[in-house]
């Protein structure tokens, strides 16, 4: 690709026999908010470390801005990051935390002062100016971690979970404000969770990550709606899955025998499946209907018996047991005004769907 | 019946273990400086009247002032490269991982339990194999062993207290080597530094055995006192010498230690 902005290329990563990296290719965009989603181990952060210039690839080469950065140190990167824990100078204050890097542009005293306080304006804090690192909390440190790296003006911003040290009320604040920021700084971010609802939430594009691979690389949309494969299908949300049979192939329609389903039709869109192939049938629990008649006419539809049920204000789970399957089928439904009256347990219920909101998954 | 909580509980035994504690430990050095200040050569009870003719000698004698120069070049010199090697070491130790880590820490720290003896007369029988000539030098060089491990175990808090990532982040916005050095790593172990300086000048100018083998013609002022023991007209000076070394020992220690006192204060505390 020759619009990239940063251009992972190739690169493997090893520390000492392990290989922490294998083969990651990965394209991203200016401009763009790209995160790295994982379980930790996966890579994502010595990916991000790379390309902060703290590790390098064993073998690849990474392209920032058309340069090759193999041979470039840390200082000298376009690049800034925000750091897990934030990495404030605990021996300054807020303000000489936030000029730190600007030394080197030796600029006169009033210039720096003015690009401090206009910082502090833009994260927020303006009476903060004075304070040491260790009478601030951890969302304000955030803030200055981030005003830190921005007032240098790097072409990309890299950030280790940034918002994992925050509770959730906070972190969901934060999750907007840094949109907001990025929108207005208009810089390419890099950011690294484990965290797929924050993924989800902030992203332009995800690479989902596991055993130094990436699994998938997709638009949030793309990765909850068409997960390429089962890892990826369980890690971002919650996923029912049933095992299938190929029974009839025509054109792009196909016929699956699916454990607990029956048989169900289904669209195999890009995918090569032929007759008699093994394949998984995946659905996300919202996208099943809990009734307690059988619908009407040719919606697709199955009988099972409801084993419990959970009340979590917004929307309910019911799990119901199907002939044939071992697990119970998870199901969540929105809780109306006319909600299903279905709420005590060990009853006949029917579950339907709509062909298109089931998933055809290779079975690995 | 108490409000305390059971780990702070006062605990009776204990507080009068810690008084005798601190009587036997430094009772007999309050001795010194009370016979310095004491009208007879001789040290006994009674006392036979205050005076302060002891120290208005010992300032007309030149060898004291001489010893003292010595031992205050050697203390200088050795504090100031037995610091700089234990910063070196020190970030070694807890920076890197490298085979050998635990073996080498426990090398470096050798000199605090074995006899200084051995180490003194190992190094006289070194020297004169390969004909170096016994002088100040090769008393500051015995003195850098006894002081490396202090200086070391000064340093290496500081540096296991603060985060890497400190470092880190100040090449990330743009400084090399050399500038994270002076603005992160140095400001964050900046009182361990100090306080080594303070430990290690203190341990030199106290250190007898090692000077004892290795000095040439120039003695210190710990040899020099010895010198002087035998010469009972003398005594009293010496003691009077005793109390200004007790007072500066005590002051610079507890300096450094004040100093150091929050070893950890320097990380951040993640919530």
């Amino acid at each position: 690709m020759t619009d990239a902005f940063i251009s992972i290329q190739n690169v493997d990563k090893y520390f000492g026999k392990f290989q922490a990296i294998d083969n990651v290719s990965i394209d991203i965009g200016h401009g763009e908010f790209f995160s790295l989603l994982g379980s930790s181990g996966c890579g994502k952060t010595t990916l991000l470390r790379m390309l902060a210039g703290f590790e390098n690839p064993s073998s690849g080469e990474i392209y920032i801005d058309g340069q090759a950065m193999s041979e470039v140190p840390p200082h000298y990167r376009p690049v800034n990051m925000v750091f897990q824990n934030y990495a404030i100078f605990p021996h300054l204050n807020v303000r000489d935390n936030i000029a730190y890097g600007l030394r080197r542009q030796k600029l006169p005293k009033a210039k720096r002062n003015e690009m401090v306080d206009e910082m502090l304006a833009l994260i927020k804090l303006p009476e903060y100016g004075d304070r040491k690192a260790n009478e601030l909390s951890g969302g304000q440190r955030q803030r200055i971690a981030l005003a830190r790296s921005l007032i240098l003006r790097p072409k990309v911003l890299l950030l280790d979970e940034p918002l994992g040290a925050l509770d959730k009320q906070l972190r969901e604040q934060m999750q907007l404000e840094l949109r907001q920021l990025q929108r207005t700084v208009g810089i390419t971010f890099v950011f690294v969770t484990h965290d797929q609802e924050e993924a989800l939430t902030l992203s332009d594009r995800i690479a989902v990550m596991a055993h130094g691979r990436v699994l998938q690389l997709d638009t949030p949309t793309g990765l909850y709606e068409r997960p390429g494969s089962r890892d990826v299908a369980s890690f971002i949300g919650t996923m029912n899955f049933f095992d299938g049979k190929v029974s009839k192939v025509e054109g792009t329609k196909i016929s699956v025998d699916a454990e607990g389903l029956g048989p169900i039709q289904g669209d195999r869109g890009e995918r090569a499946f032929a007759e008699g192939d093994r394949i998984q049938v995946a659905i996300r629990p919202e996208k099943l209907e809990l009734t307690e008649h059988q619908p009407n006419g040719g919606t697709a539809s199955v009988r099972g018996t409801l084993k419990h049920s959970a009340y979590l204000g917004e929307r309910s789970h019911f799990f119901v047991e199907l002939d044939g399957m071992e697990k119970p089928v998870a199901v969540s439904a929105q809780n109306k005004l006319d909600a299903i009256s279905v709420a005590d347990d060990s009853r006949p219920v029917w579950l339907s769907w709509s062909p298109e909101s089931l998933v055809l998954l290779g079975a690995e | 019946m108490s409000t305390e909580s059971y780990i702070r509980k006062k605990s009776r035994p204990l507080q009068v273990y810690a008084i005798i504690f601190i009587i036997v430990l430094y009772v007999p050095v309050l001795f010194i400086p009370l016979f310095s200040f004491n009208d007879s050569i001789y040290v006994r009870f009674p006392l036979e009247g205050f005076t302060l003719k002891w120290y208005a000698e010992l300032f007309q004698r030149e060898p004291v002032w001489n010893a003292l120069m010595n031992s205050v070049k050697v203390g200088l010199s050795v504090s100031v490269i037995s610091t700089l090697f234990g910063v070196f070491a020190a970030k070694a130790i807890a920076r890197y991982r490298f085979p050998g880590r635990g073996p080498l820490v426990g090398f470096i720290m050798l000199p605090l339990v074995v006899p200084l003896i051995i180490f003194g007369v190992a190094l006289l029988v070194l020297l004169s194999r390969l004909g170096i000539p016994l002088s100040l030098w090769t008393v500051g060089l015995g003195h850098l062993i006894v002081c490396m491990p202090f200086s070391i175990a000064t340093l290496l808090p500081r540096f296991e207290g603060f985060d890497p990532a400190l470092e880190e982040a100040s090449a990330d916005l743009g400084e090399n080597a050399l500038w994270t050095w002076w603005r992160v790593t140095l400001p964050m172990i900046f009182p361990g530094v100090i306080a080594s300086l303070m430990l290690t000048f203190t341990v030199s100018f106290d250190e007898f055995i090692m000077a004892f083998f290795l000095n040439g013609t120039q003695p210190t002022l710990p040899l020099y006192i010895w010198g002087q023991l035998r010469f009972p007209q003398e005594f009293p000076s010496v003691l009077a010498l005793s109390s200004f070394v007790i007072a500066a020992s005590f002051v610079i220690v507890f300096i450094g230690l004040w100093i150091n006192r929050s070893a950890h204060a320097g990380a951040i505390k993640v919530e």
